[in-house]
């Protein structure tokens, strides 16, 4: 019992200013309080600033009809609709250029860099020169290029590429038939998807026998066989068609109906695709090149096939290299889509900058977008994180 | 966490370097010792204000009047700093302080005039027009039912546009980009059917494309469009000095002054020409300039008549007839309160 005594007589030598634990404490206050000092003064500084020069942010006229139009909406929209509408409207567009963006992007990344690894001479340069291309030049002009040099370029809209299905291809943009549900189309639907379920259900038992050393007894190709199978036949037991197209009709100066692609979405989406594949393809290559050569050796010493050496053992290491920058990229993906505003796409910048225009409130309208960029590139960031922590290695 | 805090600080400095800034003393001292003129214009703009290519200057009415402006202050019209704006970035440039004056084609509306700053007196009176390619036929905006049409984000013409085509019962696809120079660089490769805007800009842009007489500008007029100089709020000296440099040359016009025959006007007989030239009165003073203000204006820019005849005027490309800017004496709208 002399431990708790030494103990006793230490703390009470020791005076309160020169107690590590204290001072520990004591310093972190002083710093916080530092902070949010000049934090306060640079609130302050700006809130008499705005207010001397009479620009105070207001919301109120986020409930004012906007009397603009805007050319391409997910939902529907016009210039009766209010400024929130408007916001929104520019939110769904970046959103909708940002989703389809990382997707081609991972894709055509997937793709470079393990052309990147490739032994073949020809195939492996051929991805070096499109990595240093589009890496190597501001995204703004490549935008500019693919905008002006090959969109606009396209024939005029009476001249159309006509491609095989009415997919008709103009400098107006890609026109394609739109698929609508008839009206007991649902049915069909529904079988459709307890198809999939169903193939999905044999393709994993397959899997599982595999997995337990015994065979899978061909459940492999009858998987397959309802994956297909189920939606042909049932298309063919209905009445009608279940889905029908509505096609794309020449009008006086465009052609309506139908799904439309405008250039400057498509020219956005290709171009930020392009630009960030070429960094998610350094990633990859990066990401797997890190996985030891040890590693290969030992899977190849066990008999692992090529294509269990990848999946079992090469990616579940690579992942964990590639996961962290990749979401980087992503977000340089989304935040980059506001170029939207060089070559007249409708996203959220695009859209507040009209709205700053007619409202007067430009720092309200600022502040409103940054946000929305915040919020939308912090939940990207939290669905990546819970996805690395998937990949990280559990420890038991 | 310590590393943020010389970050914030030099944060704290600058914000508070340019709370300082605007608590100095009027605009006007402040461009007398500087020695030079900040003008915020548009650049791309023929008859507005365009760079020449050969002397780098801005040729047009805008860069005009940002010379008349630096003559009156300062005595020399080439004392001049132009800065390019484009349409949304007018409203922080003058509330910022980042440049002096702007003659950037700009409308005087209400709320500009409310969230903005102050509006001098109207240099242009325009009106909305629409260009259209010649072989589509269109004559009236009806015939543009249905069609594409490219449109500055920013303006007062995109929300007119929306206005007069749903008041009509008309649709429409806009293509709204930034740049004037993408807005009529996609119109010229035929992504839109039309393009709209001023008529003077419609007009001045025209006459930069490969094959300017394949389109038309439609017969209509969309809205009022009164082009006039910003300043910002809360500096009633400065927004004067605009306001009479540009009243000045109105004045002389209606007098028959220009920057030729100034010579002479000297001594004349004629009082109210004594006091506009400062030859008697102290006019000039009133506003914290000189007393000859406008004799500088003149013999380096020349009367209203002679800035909008080397902008629009016949010898020009664009060829744009007076109307509503012709002097009030001629039917038009262009009217300077007396020099007294």
């Amino acid at each position: 019992m002399t431990e708790p005594q030494s103990d006793r007589r230490s703390t009470a030598s020791v005076p309160f200013y020169r107690d590590v634990r204290v001072l520990a404490v004591f310093s972190q206050v002083i710093v916080l309080a530092v902070v949010l000092l000049v934090l306060g003064y640079l609130f302050n500084n700006l809130y008499s600033a705005m207010a001397e020069k009479g620009f105070l942010p207001s919301l109120s006229w986020l409930g004012l009809t906007a009397g603009f139009e805007i050319a391409e909406t997910v939902v529907p929209y016009d210039s009766t609709h209010t400024y929130s509408d408007a916001l929104l409207v520019g939110l769904l567009n970046t959103l909708m250029v940002s989703v389809v963006g990382i997707f081609l992007a991972t894709l055509l990344g997937l793709v470079i860099g393990i052309a990147r690894l490739s032994k073949n001479w020809l195939v492996n340069k051929l991805a070096l020169g499109y990595v240093e291309l589009f890496r190597n030049t501001p995204l703004l002009v490549q935008l500019f290029v693919i905008y002006f040099v090959v969109f606009l370029q396209l024939p005029g809209v009476r001249e159309s590429i006509t491609l095989p299905g009415s997919v008709y291809l103009s400098q107006r943009g890609i026109f394609m038939p739109r698929p609508q549900l008839a009206s007991d189309g649902w049915i069909w639907l529904t079988i459709v998807v307890v198809g999939i379920v169903v193939a999905a259900l044999v393709w994993s038992a397959a899997w599982r026998r595999e997995a337990a050393g015994r065979p899978a007894n061909g459940l492999r190709p009858i998987s397959l066989l309802i994956l297909f199978g189920v939606p042909i036949v049932s298309w063919f037991l209905m009445a009608a068609a279940p889905v029908t197209f509505e096609e794309p009709v020449l009008g006086k100066f465009n052609l309506t109906g139908g799904l439309k692609f405008t250039p400057e979405f498509a020219a956005l989406t290709l171009g930020l695709a392009l630009y960030t594949a070429a960094f998610i393809a350094e990633i990859i290559r990066g990401g797997i090149e890190a996985v030891s050569k040890g590693q290969l050796e030992a899977a190849r010493a066990i008999g692992l096939k090529e294509s269990e050496t990848l999946r079992l053992v090469v990616l579940p290491q690579a992942l964990r290299i590639i996961i962290p920058p990749l979401t980087s990229q992503y977000l340089n993906l989304i935040k980059n889509s506001s170029l939207a505003l060089a070559i007249g796409y409708a996203d959220l910048f695009n859209v507040s900058r009209t709205i700053s225009e007619q409202t007067g409130q430009p720092v309200a309208v600022i502040i409103i977008v940054m946000s929305v960029y915040l919020v939308i590139s912090l939940l990207t960031s939290l669905v990546m994180n819970i996805y690395n922590r998937a990949v990280q290695i559990h420890e038991r | 966490m310590k590393r943020l805090v010389p970050g914030l600080v030099i944060g704290a400095l600058v914000l508070g370097s340019s709370a300082v800034y605007a608590q100095a003393g009027g605009r006007l001292a402040e461009v007398q010792s500087r020695g030079q003129l900040v003008c915020g214009v548009n650049g791309g703009l023929p008859g507005m204000s365009v760079l020449n290519a050969d002397t780098g200057l801005y040729e047009g009415m805008d860069g005009d009047y940002c010379r008349a402006v630096a003559a009156a202050v300062l005595g020399d019209a080439n004392a001049v700093e132009f800065r390019t704006l484009t349409a949304d970035q007018r409203a922080t440039a003058i509330q910022g302080g980042e440049v002096d004056v702007i003659f950037r084609n700009t409308t005087n509306t209400l709320s500009r005039d409310a969230s903005w700053g102050d509006f001098g007196p109207t240099i242009f009176y325009d009106g909305q027009g629409m260009m259209t390619r010649a072989d589509l036929g269109a004559t009236t905006l009806e015939d543009l039912d249905g069609a594409t049409i490219c449109v500055t984000s920013g303006t007062t013409t995109e929300q007119n546009l929306a206005d007069q085509m749903s008041f009509r019962g008309l649709t429409y696809e806009p293509v709204v980009a930034a740049e004037i120079d993408s807005v009529y660089g996609t119109y010229e490769e035929g992504r839109c059917d039309a393009v709209t805007s001023d008529r003077s800009q419609l007009v001045g842009r025209r006459s930069t494309f490969a094959n300017p007489d394949d389109h038309v500008i439609l017969d209509v007029v969309m809205s009022k469009e009164p082009l006039a100089p910003l300043t910002a709020h809360g500096d009633d000296q400065w927004t004067d000095v605009v306001t009479w440099v540009v009243n000045s040359t109105m004045e002389a016009e209606e007098l028959g002054i220009t920057s030729a025959n100034i010579g002479e006007f000297a001594g004349g007989e004629n009082p109210v020409v004594q006091r506009l030239l400062g030859e008697t009165g102290e006019l000039g003073s009133l506003l914290g300039l000189s007393n000859t203000f406008v004799v500088d204006v003149i013999s380096s820019v020349g009367n209203y008549g002679e800035i909008y005849d080397r902008a629009f005027g016949p010898d020009t490309a664009l060829a744009l007839e007076r109307g509503p800017n012709a002097l009030w004496t001629n039917g038009g709208l262009m009217y300077s309160p007396p020099f007294r």
